[in-house]
């Protein structure tokens, strides 16, 4: 079998007596859409958290492209190729669209000491963004403020953004959350043409783009791993149905 | 590009140099140094505007590194004119050139060790933290009887530029003039840099930063000590103005007023600190005129700029700053 | 060194450390529950101590003078709320250290043009004059010792008040969250008020005891006010207990390296330079130790647990 991208094993986070993290283990295959789903405070943001080096865990190993990242931090474990999106959009709100793809490209050239060449002259920075906003579909708001776009553009944006990174695997957090129904089914779309690049780890609410994308689910309550399956093993099996799915399946 | 800020800021560069020419025309060499006194201070809030502007670092202790090139000023003047060696055996010296230099490095190692750990903090903390080691700094100075202790340590010839007699205050205003011109320009490339676009992005989002790969505390110390070797260079210059070392370069109200000067003119903007420094001094000299109170309405006139005309003095001329 | 100097001086710490407190207490729990820094409040201090000193010498009674400085710094702080202080709740820290700088300004040569470049004084009341006697042949003023004792009351009566009543119960519950608090319909606004109140208060009793031991003046209140940060930064912003833990600490600390550095140093350098860079390096320990301290716990000894 191929190396998964991600391996998360026996992951442990308590909040004194709550177990936010109860012994997790999933991994990130090549080529996947790995969706994370789960009923509100399973737990599935401090998990995505320990994922991206913001909360630490008590214990457990995450391995990433072969390589225990648990040690790095957030700047260093993106470096390494891990791309992330945000629940609620985390932008440069001063900077335009271009400006903030702009930086995550210039991130991903190496480094940002640069003191002497205006950025906004540099093609090796502004084409590639360009490029990039064109794939999302934001093209023609590029020169706008970031925090005068509307919701689903700050969402492109973000995803934008974690494509100029070039990751070797994307981390989305409720990427179609507030998204109108024209706004997911392009997103669903875009997501299903992305996994080509990199495996997505995509934790969702919305089951229709769930069941329209997934290759696996894990279902994730109290801070367990409840069940990981195909989405047809998932809908049929009975302790999701009770813990979770309701009426979906 | 005429935008309407860059004629604003032409207009000021060009009055900046024009009043003095002909204050000095008219035989009024007093309007010359107080225009000197505007570029100095102008440049030491240029170096602030670099670390809070752009970096978003509310710094209360830039205070520590306007003294310490004045200190630079005038220890190294003194050992030359008196001929005695300084630690190491080396000579002083009284080309400017040289303190200048002396001067941005002496700053940026002591910014490297305050900015190392106060930088580890953010919010309130980072304030006081800066506020507090300013302070250290401030007593470590005043400790020294050699160099004045309290009372401070005079210049008894202002230090030398290659081809100027730095003597005539018109000389030494266009020395001053150049050497800031030269600060905004550095300003300006930075801002516009790649450095420049990690800074700025690390004030907006910090998280934003991390994310994409770029460790936002290696950016900020270098941002902070970029700025306290701009701020460094104006404190020599200004100790070469008075011919006089002052303690109170060092006091948390030297930190205070260098902020001020910044929200007067205009936070983050290229010529902000300049349009602030002119206020201020414009204040300070129409005002002190008129009343030993002057700081009382001071005080008012910078509660109603910070209540209700935040955008500073090119905020109300220029409009709102574009970042593209 | 006797028993007697060492006694002496550690009495002088705690003294120094009562008046931080108080100081210290004010500018937390206005830091705490309403979230801005305050850099006026030196000048409150400064308001209660000339109140005191003007209403003394008016009356004759230092004990007018001390309810009067009580009233006035209240007051003083009340007003500044209500106009400036209000319109900063939402704008950030700059902003906030704009604006009180600017009320610094404003109350110094304010009190400038109305009481003139010369300090004023405050005797002692007669009733807190003299001396008491300790054990190992020393004697420490009473009115010290008063001090003291006044600081030990209010450090008993702000745990009491923010424990055990229902103002300190909303204190504590805007501490931790402000916006909730006004979603429970608790008048946000006039609690503000009080709590800036209190604070100012609690500063401008600070200047009216020091004011007996000091003379007073425009801009005594401003050293004062600098150690004050130090003291919240060691003991935790917000944090009460750790106000009274760091100005302890700051005090005797700070009291006792006066005392002993120029000494020290005067076994290796002549004595007159040793009184001088003694007393600079004295000045600089408390920055040492509050570098210290930060570098092991970045948030101060007691940070209050919520962000």
């Amino acid at each position: 079998m191929v190396e998964p991208v991600l391996q998360i094993d026996n992951l442990i986070k308590a909040f004194g007596v709550l177990k936010a993290t109860d012994s997790v283990s999933i991994d990130l295959r090549p080529g996947e859409i790995h969706a994370l789903i789960g009923p509100n405070g399973a737990g599935k943001s401090t998990l995505i958290h320990q994922i991206c080096g913001t909360v630490r865990p008590d214990s457990g190993t995450i391995r990433f492209a072969g390589e225990d990242i648990g040690a790095l931090n957030t700047a260093q474990r993106a470096q390494k190729g891990l791309g992330r999106t945000f629940q609620v959009s985390s932008l440069a709100p001063e900077f335009s669209a271009l400006r903030n793809v702009m930086l995550a490209v210039q991130a991903k050239q190496g480094s940002s000491f640069g003191f002497f060449r205006p950025v906004m002259r540099d093609r090796s920075l502004v084409d590639p963004a360009m490029a990039i906003l064109e794939r999302v579909g934001l093209a023609d708001r590029a020169r706008l403020p970031a925090a005068e776009l509307s919701h689903g553009e700050r969402r492109q944006l973000e995803i934008a953004m974690a494509l100029a990174l070039q990751s070797k695997a994307f981390l989305l957090d409720e990427p179609m959350a507030g998204m109108g129904p024209e706004g997911s089914k392009k997103l669903t779309g875009f997501l299903d043409a992305l996994r080509r690049e990199a495996p997505i780890l995509l934790v969702e609410h919305d089951m229709d783009a769930v069941f329209a994308l997934a290759d696996r689910i894990s279902v994730l309550v109290y801070g367990k791993v409840i069940a990981t399956g195909t989405v047809d093993e998932i809908r049929r099996n009975p302790t999701v149905r009770t813990a979770y799915l309701g009426d979906h399946a | 590009m005429l935008t309407r800020e860059n004629t604003v800021n032409l207009v000021l560069a060009l009055l900046l140099l024009v009043a003095p020419l002909a204050a000095n025309a008219f035989g009024q060499p007093f309007y010359v140094t107080l225009a000197t006194r505007i570029a100095i201070l102008a440049l030491a809030a240029l170096g602030l505007n670099l670390a809070l502007g752009l970096g978003g670092l509310v710094s209360f202790g830039h205070a520590a590194f306007f003294g310490i090139g004045g200190y630079a000023a005038g220890i190294l003047s003194s050992h030359a004119l008196s001929y005695e060696p300084m630690i190491f055996g080396l000579p002083g010296t009284v080309q400017m050139p040289v303190i200048w230099i002396v001067a941005v490095i002496a700053s940026g190692l002591v910014a490297l060790a305050i900015g190392a750990i106060s930088l580890r903090t953010s919010g309130v903390y980072f304030i006081m933290i800066t506020l507090a080691f300013a302070q250290m700094v401030y007593y470590f100075a005043i400790s020294w009887p050699a160099y004045g202790g309290e009372d401070g340590l005079s210049i008894m010839v202002r230090n030398q530029f290659p081809g100027a007699n730095t003597m005539k205050p018109l000389s030494f205003f266009l020395v001053c003039y150049l050497v800031l011109l030269a600060g905004i320009g550095l300003f300006a490339l930075i801002r516009a840099s790649r450095f420049g676009a990690a800074l700025q992005a690390a004030r907006q989002n910090e998280t934003r930063v991390a994310t994409v790969g770029i460790h936002p505390y290696r950016i900020r110390l270098t941002g902070f000590v970029i700025s306290a070797m701009i701020t460094a260079l104006a404190g020599a210059l200004y100790a070469d103005l008075n011919r006089f070392v002052s303690p109170s370069m060092l006091s948390w109200h030297m930190s205070g007023e260098l902020i001020v000067l910044i929200i007067l003119g205009g936070t983050g903007r290229l010529f902000g600190p300049l349009a602030g420094a002119a206020l201020y001094v414009a204040f300070e000299f129409a005002l002190g005129g008129l009343t030993e109170r002057w700081q009382f309405f001071l005080g008012l006139i910078l509660l109603g700029v910070v209540l209700f005309a935040r955008g500073g003095l090119l905020g109300l001329l220029a409009g709102k700053a574009k970042h593209g | 060194m006797t028993i007697a100097l060492a006694l002496e001086q550690l009495l002088n710490g705690i003294q120094l450390g009562v008046m931080l407190f108080l100081m210290a207490a004010g500018l937390t729990l206005i830091f705490g529950v309403m979230g801005l820094i305050n850099l006026a409040h030196g000048s409150l201090y400064m308001v209660g101590a000339f109140a005191c000193a003007s209403v003394a010498a008016w009356t004759g009674s230092f004990w007018l003078g001390l309810i009067a400085s009580l009233a006035c710094a209240a007051a003083a702080g009340a007003i500044v709320e209500l106009a400036v202080i209000r319109r900063l709740y939402d704008r950030d820290h700059l902003d906030q250290v704009l604006a009180t700088f600017a009320l610094i300004l404003v109350f110094s040569e304010g009190t400038r043009w109305l009481f003139g470049d010369f300090p004023l004084y405050l005797d002692i009341p007669p009733l807190l004059q003299g001396i008491v006697n300790l054990p190992g042949d020393a004697s420490y003023p009473v009115y010290r010792l008063a001090i003291i004792a006044v600081g030990a009351l209010i450090a008993l009566g702000l745990y009491l008040l923010i424990g055990k009543t229902r103002l300190g119960m909303r204190i504590r519950a805007g501490e931790s969250d402000r916006e909730m608090i006004g979603a429970l319909g608790v008048d946000i606004r006039t609690l503000y008020t009080l709590v800036f109140a209190l604070g100012s208060a609690l500063a401008g009793l600070a200047g009216a005891l020091v004011g007996a031991l000091q003379s007073v003046q425009v801009g005594m209140g401003e050293p004062v006010l600098i150690l004050a940060f130090v003291v919240i930064v060691i003991g935790g912003i917000g944090s009460i207990k750790g106000a009274l833990y760091g100005a302890l600490l700051v005090g005797v600390t700070d009291t006792l390296g006066r005392f002993l550095l120029p000494q020290l140093l005067a076994l290796f350098v002549d004595p007159s330079q040793a009184g001088m860079i003694g007393g600079a390096m004295a000045s600089m320990l408390i920055y040492v130790v509050m570098a210290v301290i930060l570098a092991v716990k970045p948030r101060g000894l007691f940070p209050p647990a919520h962000a």
